[in-house]
């Protein structure tokens, strides 16, 4: 590795490079999503502003950066500020440690297609995602309302509890992995069975599609998703948490949730998809970051769709599936996996 | 650069502690606390001990302080502002603990002598060796914490259930 400024300006441009990456597919995020939700209710959807209403998030983005700068009458002046900030900011940070290109394209041999690969590696998402917790409390608290307050208390109490099933998921992962890291984990699914066979983890049958699913109905609950988007429930809640916020504030919250689902679907690829992993990427390295992008994209698509699709559960229910049953199905996973890799240590990295 | 951030973590810890302790609105406390927890996790970073850094945010931010904010919001929705219920003694006895404790963390130093902090080995403080210190070294002590715990948790849950036992 080169000097330590050379690290530093790498990676400094790397962050940027993904900072605005990410803006823009929230930008574009909130375009598919109205018009996919659209088409599922047979409507048409914002198509007046450019082609394809192409132009909407930007006609949105001016539209909010004029709107007035309020404070609701009683609010907790500081916190009320820090809230949104807070929030958009650790969901840009828990992207960092994603890998989305294979490790071996260097520059002064800086890795290129990750920002950070700490020795924590996927628990720093987690880290991150609870600091991240308190945009969400602290908004509705300090706007000293009663909908956000609620909003609030759903919204923290359901991401705890959901918390504890993810986590345990990921641990049978990181079993099979035998390592934290996860360009690694990405790295032992780049190899194949039987010479054709990706050994994705979603293929470690019978372990691997049951942690998916599990993490998959955890992560919906954890980025406030329907069926689970109970803090923001408009119909009980106004709109939950950011109830009383307007113009950039609010759009902060908004930013923060589009991101938050993004590192949510490029968790699950790297973790059960093999993350960039595809074909003709040991010729043409740079070809695995489309193939991560088309396989997020595919995510981001399925929450969409899985939006206009279900209705939402009721609160005692979100519990019971996140106590009862979520809990108790990652524990048997992890005791399954925990024998499969005791039987077979070739299958752990190990 | 290290001695640099050291300062700046050092400092924050500090300030963010005091920030805590001297706030009246409880809400406030607990953010303060969160500089707190933030700041000391920066300082394991500093010692290489990537690993504990990351568990002292995912435990104690994500986790406890969360649950600590969840009950005052609860409790003092409206405000966040406690009626201070003041215990008698609070005051005295406040300043003889802080004092006794004050004594005994100075006596440990006195008694290493302040010297130069030996710089840490970078590999120290990863998964792997954590893992292998607390499954190898600290098995027991680790077991009986989790013994521990789950009477706490049974407890928590029969005080729960009490009413619909009469």
């Amino acid at each position: 590795m080169g000097p330590l400024w050379v690290v530093l300006a790498i990676t400094a441009v790397k962050s940027l490079v993904v900072i605005v990456a990410l803006l823009t597919a929230f930008a574009y995020m909130t375009w598919l999503e109205r018009r996919l939700v659209s088409r599922f209710q047979v409507r048409i959807g914002p198509n007046r502003v450019g082609p394809f209403g192409l132009l909407q998030p930007v006609a949105d983005g001016i539209k909010l950066f004029f709107k007035e700068d309020f404070m609701p009458s009683g609010a907790d002046r500081a916190l009320y500020f820090i809230a949104p900030g807070l929030a958009m900011v650790t969901a840009f940070t828990a992207f960092a440690v994603i890998p989305f290109g294979p490790p071996e394209v260097k520059l002064w041999g800086v890795p290129l297609l990750q920002i950070a690969n700490p020795n924590a590696g996927i628990l720093f998402i987690l880290a991150v995602s609870s600091i991240g917790l308190y945009g969400i409390i602290l908004g509705g608290w300090s706007s000293n309302s009663k909908y956000p307050l609620l909003g609030a208390l759903r919204s923290s109490a359901q991401m705890i509890s959901y918390e504890l099933g993810v986590g345990l998921t990921l641990v049978s992962v990181i079993l099979l992995s035998g390592t934290l890291q996860l360009p690694q984990i990405v790295e032992q699914q780049t190899l194949t069975w039987f010479g054709f066979l990706p050994r994705w983890n979603i293929f470690v049958i019978p372990v691997g599609p049951l942690a998916f699913l599990l993490f998959l109905i955890g992560a919906t609950a954890e980025t406030n998703r329907a069926p689970f988007d109970l803090p923001e429930s408009e119909q009980e809640l106004t709109a939950g948490y950011h109830t009383e916020y307007g113009g950039m504030k609010f759009a902060a919250f908004f930013v923060a949730e589009y991101v938050n689902l993004v590192t949510a679907s490029a968790v699950a690829v790297t973790l059960f998809f093999g993350g960039w992993d595809g074909p003709f990427v040991d010729q043409v390295p740079l070809l695995g970051v489309l193939w991560f992008i088309a396989k997020v994209f595919a995510f981001v698509f399925f929450f969409i769709w899985l939006r206009a699709t279900l209705p939402r559960v009721r609160y005692d229910q979100l519990m019971d599936l996140g106590w009862k049953l979520l809990v108790p199905l990652a524990i048997l996973n992890l005791a399954i996996t925990s024998a499969i890799v005791l039987i077979w240590p070739s299958l752990g990295g190990g | 650069m290290r001695s640099v951030l050291f300062w700046i973590l050092a400092l924050a810890a500090v300030g963010s502690s005091l920030t805590m302790i001297t706030r009246s609105k409880p809400v406030h406390s607990a953010i303060a606390f969160l500089g707190t927890l933030v700041s000391l996790a920066g300082l394991f970073l500093l010692l290489y001990a990537q690993f504990v850094a990351i568990l002292q945010i995912v435990i104690y931010a994500g986790a406890i302080l969360v649950l600590f904010l969840f009950v005052i919001m609860l409790l003092h929705a409206r405000s966040g502002e406690g009626s201070v219920e003041k215990l008698r003694l609070q005051r005295p006895l406040a300043i003889v603990l802080s004092l006794a404790l004050l004594a005994g963390v100075s006596f440990l130093f006195l008694q290493a002598g302040l010297s130069e902090a030996p710089t840490p080995a970078a590999g120290m403080g990863t998964a792997e060796e954590v893992g292998k210190t607390l499954f190898d070294h600290f098995i027991l002590p680790f077991e009986v914490a989790s013994v521990l715990l789950l009477a706490g948790i049974l407890g928590a849950v029969v005080l729960s259930k009490k009413e619909s036992w009469s």
